[in-house]
C-alpha cells in the first residue's frame, strides 16, 4: 500500500520525509562533515577530491559543485544539512534560501521585508502564484528573454 | 512540590543570535524585534523560575541522519554551545538538571511516550536563542543564564514529525512529571520555534501572518483546537519550516487549565515579519 504523501501536491516544496532522506543520506552526511574546520579547509582546497571520497552519485557531486540548492534537494539533500555547505562558503541562510527562488539577494529581502511571499496561489500546485513552476525563476531573471 | 508556573513560546531564528552576536541589536532592521522582548526580560527577572524546561529542535547538530530521536530529553549536567559550522555562539554554557531531567524521562516513559536519554550533547541555536531573547546577552565566561536548562530536542526535520495532538497530550505527561517531583520548584515550560517560515525552494519565503495570527488566538484561548491541526495545514499555510510550530503544543499541553484547572493569563504577546526568513511569534502565558 502507498504510504500516505499528502504533501505532494504543495508547489515549489520537497518535504524531506524517510525516502527523501534514505535517498540523501551521504549527500547530507558529507554535508554533516563540513561542521569540522579541518575538513571545511579540505573541501575549499579541492572539492572534487573531498567529494570523491564519499560513496555519492555523480549527479549528487555535480549538485554540489553547481551550489544548486534545488538540484540537491531533489537528489535527497535537506535545508538543514545544505545550510553546512553555505556556512563554508560564507553565505547566510537568507542569501542560502533566496538562491533557490531564482530572485537576487536584494529582490528576495526586500520580498522578505515587505511581509515575506503570500501564500495566495501557493498553496496547491496548478493555482498561480509566484512559486508555481510556470513562474520560474522569480524576478529580475525571470523576465529576461520574455 | 515542583509546580509549572508559566510557558514561554518564541521562535529561535539563527539569525537573530547573530544579529545579538554582532551588536546590530540597534539597526532599524532589527530594532523593533529587540523591542518586542523588552518587556520579557524584566518579565525573567520579576518570575525567575528555577528550572526551565526548554522545548526546541536541533538543526542537523547534535543529530545527523545516522539517529533521529522523535522526543530527546538532555539529561547531562551540563551543554555546550554547538559549533553550527559558523563556530558556536559566544554565550555561557548551559547549565543542566539532572535529577529533575532523569525523574520527568521516568514519568513520562511509564506514561507511554517513549523518549530517548540523551547524556552528552551540543546545543545549537534553537536552545540558545530562546535564552538570549529572554534573558538578554550574557558574557560566555563571566555571565551565566539564570536557572538550570533542561534541553527536550523534538524531531521536526525529517517527516512524519510527531502530529500537533501528540505534542499536546506529551505536554500533559510533562506536567504530571513535573507535579511529581517532591522538592519545591518552580518550572518554566517554554516551546520554541516557528512561526511561519520556508527556507527551501521556489516557495522559500512564505510568510502568513493571518495563520499565525489565529494559531496565536488558539493557543491562547482554545488550545484542543490548535492541537488539531493537521500536518498538511502546517505545511500548506505556514510553510515547511512552520511545522516547528507543533513544539508549541508541548509547553501548552502542559499548563494547568489542559488538566481542568483555570484559564492562563496572557502576560504577553507579541509578532513581528521579518526576522530573515521566519515570521517571529512570541507569547508568555502564566498558571493563575
Amino acid at each position: 500500500m502507498p504510504l500516505d504523501k499528502p504533501y505532494l501536491d504543495v508547489p515549489g516544496t520537497t518535504i524531506f520525509d524517510a525516502e527523501q532522506s534514505r535517498k540523501g543520506y551521504l549527500l547530507n552526511q558529507f554535508c554533516m562533515s563540513l561542521m569540522k574546520a579541518g575538513n571545511r579547509e579540505r573541501f575549499k582546497a579541492n572539492e572534487r577530491a573531498y567529494l570523491d571520497e564519499w560513496a555519492m552519485t555523480e549527479e549528487q557531486k555535480q549538485a554540489v559543485l553547481a551550489r544548486d540548492l534545488n538540484w540537491c534537494i531533489r537528489l535527497g539533500g535537506n535545508i538543514y544539512f545544505l545550510a553546512k555547505i553555505g556556512a563554508t562558503d560564507g553565505k547566510s541562510f537568507q542569501q542560502m534560501a533566496g538562491s533557490m527562488t531564482g530572485m537576487t539577494e536584494e529582490e528576495y529581502r526586500n520580498m522578505m521585508i515587505s511581509g515575506g511571499r503570500s501564500a495566495n496561489g501557493n498553496r496547491v500546485i496548478g493555482e498561480d502564484g509566484d512559486a508555481q513552476a510556470h513562474r520560474q525563476p522569480q524576478g529580475v531573471a525571470g523576465k529576461k528573454g520574455n | 512540590m515542583a509546580k509549572i508556573t508559566a510557558s514561554v513560546f518564541t521562535s529561535h531564528v539563527p539569525a537573530i543570535g547573530a544579529a545579538l552576536d554582532l551588536g546590530k541589536t540597534q539597526e532599524d532592521y532589527w530594532k523593533p524585534l529587540f523591542a518586542g522582548y523588552d518587556f520579557s526580560k524584566q518579565w525573567m527577572k520579576d518570575n525567575k523560575p528555577d528550572v526551565i524546561f526548554l522545548v526546541y529542535n536541533d538543526h542537523a547538530t547534535a543529530f545527523s541522519l545516522e539517529m533521529i530521536p522523535t522526543f530527546a530529553i538532555g539529561t547531562a549536567a551540563q551543554f555546550q554551545p554547538a559549533d553550527e559550522g559558523w563556530g558556536p555562539r559566544p554565550v555561557p554554557v548551559v547549565q543542566g538538571h539532572s535529577d529533575l531531567a532523569a525523574h520527568i524521562a521516568q514519568s513520562v516513559i511509564q506514561q507511554d511516550f517513549d523518549l530517548t536519554i540523551v547524556n552528552k550533547m551540543d546545543v545549537d541555536h534553537g536552545l540558545t536563542v530562546p535564552l538570549s531573547l529572554m534573558c538578554g546577552q550574557q558574557d560566555p565566561k563571566t555571565g551565566a543564564w539564570p536557572c538550570p536548562v533542561i534541553p527536550f530536542a523534538v524531531n521536526v526535520v525529517q517527516y512524519p514529525v510527531p502530529s500537533g495532538r501528540r505534542c499536546y497530550n506529551l505536554g500533559q505527561a510533562i506536567r504530571k512529571a513535573v507535579e511529581s517531583y517532591d522538592e519545591d520548584i518552580n518550572v518554566h515550560i517554554w516551546g520554541t520555534g516557528g512561526m511561519s517560515h520556508q527556507l527551501q525552494g521556489p516557495r522559500a519565503g512564505l510568510i502568513n501572518k493571518e495563520f499565525d495570527n489565529a494559531f496565536l488566538d488558539k493557543l491562547i484561548n482554545d488550545p484542543e483546537a490548535a492541537a488539531s491541526i493537521p500536518h498538511i495545514d502546517y505545511v500548506r499555510e505556514a510553510g515547511s519550516e512552520g511545522i516547528e510550530l507543533v513544539m508549541w503544543l508541548i509547553a501548552r499541553g502542559a499548563m494547568a487549565d489542559v488538566a481542568g484547572g483555570k484559564p492562563p493569563k496572557l502576560a504577553h504577546r507579541f509578532y513581528h515579519v521579518p526576522a530573515s526568513n521566519t515570521a517571529v511569534g512570541h507569547l508568555i502565558l502564566e498558571n493563575t
